[in-house]
């Protein structure tokens, strides 16, 4: 029995087809392979400038905000404290940079071929997943110079991966959809991202936001992804920033599927 | 006894024009023509309205029809990049759909990085893909640069590998648009070839193409699309002909170009009107391969030209130019021009090989260069029926440029 293909007119909402994209897995993996060839071919240092951009910034931000503005640091030397919350921070930025580029970018093969359209945002993040991975190493390397030990909340790590990927999925699907429509999200995204460092505490304790701003300064899931990852470290409480992530982003990442999943039928004929 | 593969009724497909930017609607020199001039309030332009056809299993059937025709959307549709309006279709079996040679392709991959990608993107599993590896690189004739980034190959080499790799996508039915015009005329020859093989396979193939040779060649049945519905569709021969007589009619040989949209931006017009005609002083579109033309060009230069320079070129549709004749090339040249006129060019022979060709048209003057040019604004076909008084089909591989010969037998 040979499979069948049915041409229609969309209607309504559809799941997306969860067989199809199993069946085109491969070509993930090629559109993984091929953008992460192309990062290093004629580099001279190739992988290494991964790890290299998180440690540059944390020297800068331990030169600015530890040295200059003595920044309160949670109890963990100043590096870790920074480069703990650089980790995701960096794959955030970067997933949802490439991702909300990467329909355009790949204009060529949305009007050439079909595949389903979702795995090219997703190829950007996971993309930027895997540098997550290095940078991660450079994290490791930082806490057994300074010595400190993990605690048991580090058990949750794979989960908080889990949780910033979701993120930059949810907000990837969604950017890249739009960027196909409206192509101001290209010009957007970049200070979008500046912005949003600056709304994360990344070189600063959240403890600094007074408390009267907290639940609006709680809904930048970021607060609480970055805020989770020290916890991996420090151990202690759970913070609090990490129920309203857990909500936010849910409702990010369902709001991304659904409008990609909308707006993927004529993606062909706007972009 | 044979079952129906492809099976598409009521197929349709709207676009809005002029609401916002519009891309890609239609394919070529006419699309951007016609987009450019679409800056009106929206409106429904139907790219297809109510196709319906079967096609059964093993069969090649070849899509002809004008540029806008709906070819390629119909394409598109079946290969699900683009939904329809309305309408439905089925397909049975799996599906390749070829619509650009090199998809996917990055110039600083090497080659054998872009077989890998260019394979996953058209749907080949990384088995089949290392099963047919070398064949691939063989039937690309590349194998001493595969490890070299694409970036660095000529422009043929970058075509073969392209093609070679879609060549060995085995899908049941295979979608192909306009894909053989490109590379040398024995790797065209070789790429027809490739589509035969499948073909004999009993796999089937839909094709679009603007080289009436390739689609008598290979094609069984035809389907004619004229402003998105299908005119005719059945057995080869009776469909080209009915497209090529519709030709006839419907054009009249006569090109409005005093507000053409592709006009560059830097010229005031002067060309107002383009007429293609034959010797006898009748407007057409269609000559035959050694036919003399004759093309009338109205302009109205704002000041005299006291030596003018008028020109036409001859390309091919794919915007090749074969050739191109101006009054300079000539001894007598062109006598100064004040005001409205008509200058007439005639051309003895054509001496071009079947297929629809491109006028492009320009006034220059000695002195001031360029004043107004048009290029690839006009199209004529040339026909080719029973080709040498012999009944040989004329075939793209001899060349786009004809020439008379005489043949003898000598004693030794």
């Amino acid at each position: 029995m040979r499979s069948s293909t049915i041409i229609e007119p969309p209607r309504g909402w559809v799941f997306f087809p969860l067989r199809e994209m199993w069946a085109y897995r491969e070509l993930l993996y090629f559109l993984v392979w091929r953008d992460v060839k192309l990062r290093y071919k004629q580099t001279a240092l190739g992988v290494v400038w991964v790890a290299l951009q998180p440690v540059v910034l944390a020297v800068m931000f331990t030169i600015v905000f530890s040295r200059f503005l003595s920044a309160p640091s949670a109890g963990l030397p100043y590096p870790a404290f920074v480069l703990a919350a650089l980790v995701p921070w960096q794959f955030f930025a970067s997933a949802v940079s490439r991702s909300s580029l990467s329909l355009v970018a790949n204009e060529h093969l949305l009007t050439k071929v079909y595949f389903p359209r979702i795995l090219i945002p997703l190829a950007a993040v996971l993309t930027a997943s895997i540098d997550m991975f290095f940078t991660l190493l450079v994290l490791s390397g930082v806490l057994v110079y300074y010595g400190i030990g993990l605690s048991a909340a580090a058990l949750l790590l794979p989960l908080l991966v889990a949780l910033v990927v979701m993120a930059a999925t949810g907000i990837g699907l969604l950017l890249s959809a739009l960027n196909v429509r409206y192509r101001d999200v290209q010009a957007i995204v970049p200070f979008m991202t500046q912005i949003w460092l600056f709304a994360t505490p990344i070189a600063y304790a959240a403890t600094l936001v007074p408390a009267s701003w907290r639940w609006l300064y709680d809904l930048n899931p970021m607060v609480g992804v970055v805020e989770s990852f020290r916890w991996a470290i420090t151990g202690g409480s759970a913070p609090q920033s990490l129920p309203s992530a857990l909500v936010v982003i849910t409702v990010l990442t369902m709001a991304g599927l659904i409008y990609f999943r909308r707006a993927e039928r004529d993606f062909a004929d706007v972009v | 006894m044979s079952t129906t593969v492809v099976s598409a009724s009521g197929l349709s497909k709207r676009y809005q024009l002029g609401e916002r930017r519009q891309r890609r609607w239609i394919g070529g020199a006419a699309g951007r023509a016609a987009r450019r001039s679409e800056e009106r309030p929206a409106t429904d332009f139907w790219a297809l309205r109510d196709v319906s056809f079967d096609v059964q299993e093993g069969e090649v059937v070849g899509i002809i029809g004008r540029n806008g025709a709906g070819k390629s959307t119909l394409l598109k549709l079946l290969s699900r990049i683009t939904y329809p309006t309305a309408g439905r279709a089925e397909i049975r079996g799996r599906v390749g759909s070829l619509l650009e040679v090199g998809t996917g392709f990055h110039p600083e991959l090497t080659g054998r990085e872009n077989i890998s990608l260019n394979g996953a993107i058209l749907g080949m599993q990384r088995r089949e893909l290392q099963r047919k590896f070398a064949e691939i690189v063989e039937f690309a004739e590349i194998d001493a640069f595969i490890d070299t980034p694409v970036k660095r190959y000529s422009s043929g080499m970058y075509v073969r590998l392209a093609f070679a790799v879609a060549a060995h996508l085995e899908p049941e039915v295979l979608l192909v648009d306009e894909v053989l015009s490109v590379g040398d005329i024995g790797f065209q020859r070789k790429c027809l070839g490739k589509i035969e093989e499948v073909a004999r396979q009993q796999r089937t193939v839909l094709f679009v193409s603007h080289q009436i040779d390739s689609i008598q060649q290979l094609c069984q049945r035809v389907l004619l699309l004229k402003a998105g519905q299908v005119q005719a569709f059945g057995p080869t021969q009776d469909v080209i002909g009915a497209y090529l007589s519709d030709a006839a009619t419907s054009e009249t040989g006569e090109f409005d170009l005093w507000a053409h949209p592709t006009r560059a931006g830097h010229h005031t017009p002067v060309i107002r009107r383009l007429t293609l005609c034959t010797d006898d002083g009748s407007t057409t579109t269609r000559y035959g391969p050694y036919d003399a033309m004759v093309a009338e060009i109205l302009v109205e230069p704002a000041h005299t030209l006291r030596e003018p320079v008028v020109g036409l070129g001859i390309s091919d549709h794919f915007g090749r130019r074969i050739f191109t004749v101006a009054s300079f090339f000539e001894p007598e040249g062109l006598e100064p021009i004040t005001g409205l006129s008509r200058i007439r060019c005639r051309i003895p022979e054509l001496r071009l090989g079947s297929g629809r060709y491109l006028v492009s048209v320009s006034v220059q003057d000695r002195y001031h260069g360029e004043l107004d040019g048009l290029e690839n604004v006009a199209e004529f076909e040339v026909i080719w029926q029973n080709s040498y008084g012999t009944g040989e089909a004329y075939r793209p591989v001899f060349g786009p440029v004809l020439s008379r010969s005489r043949w003898e037998r000598l004693d030794p």
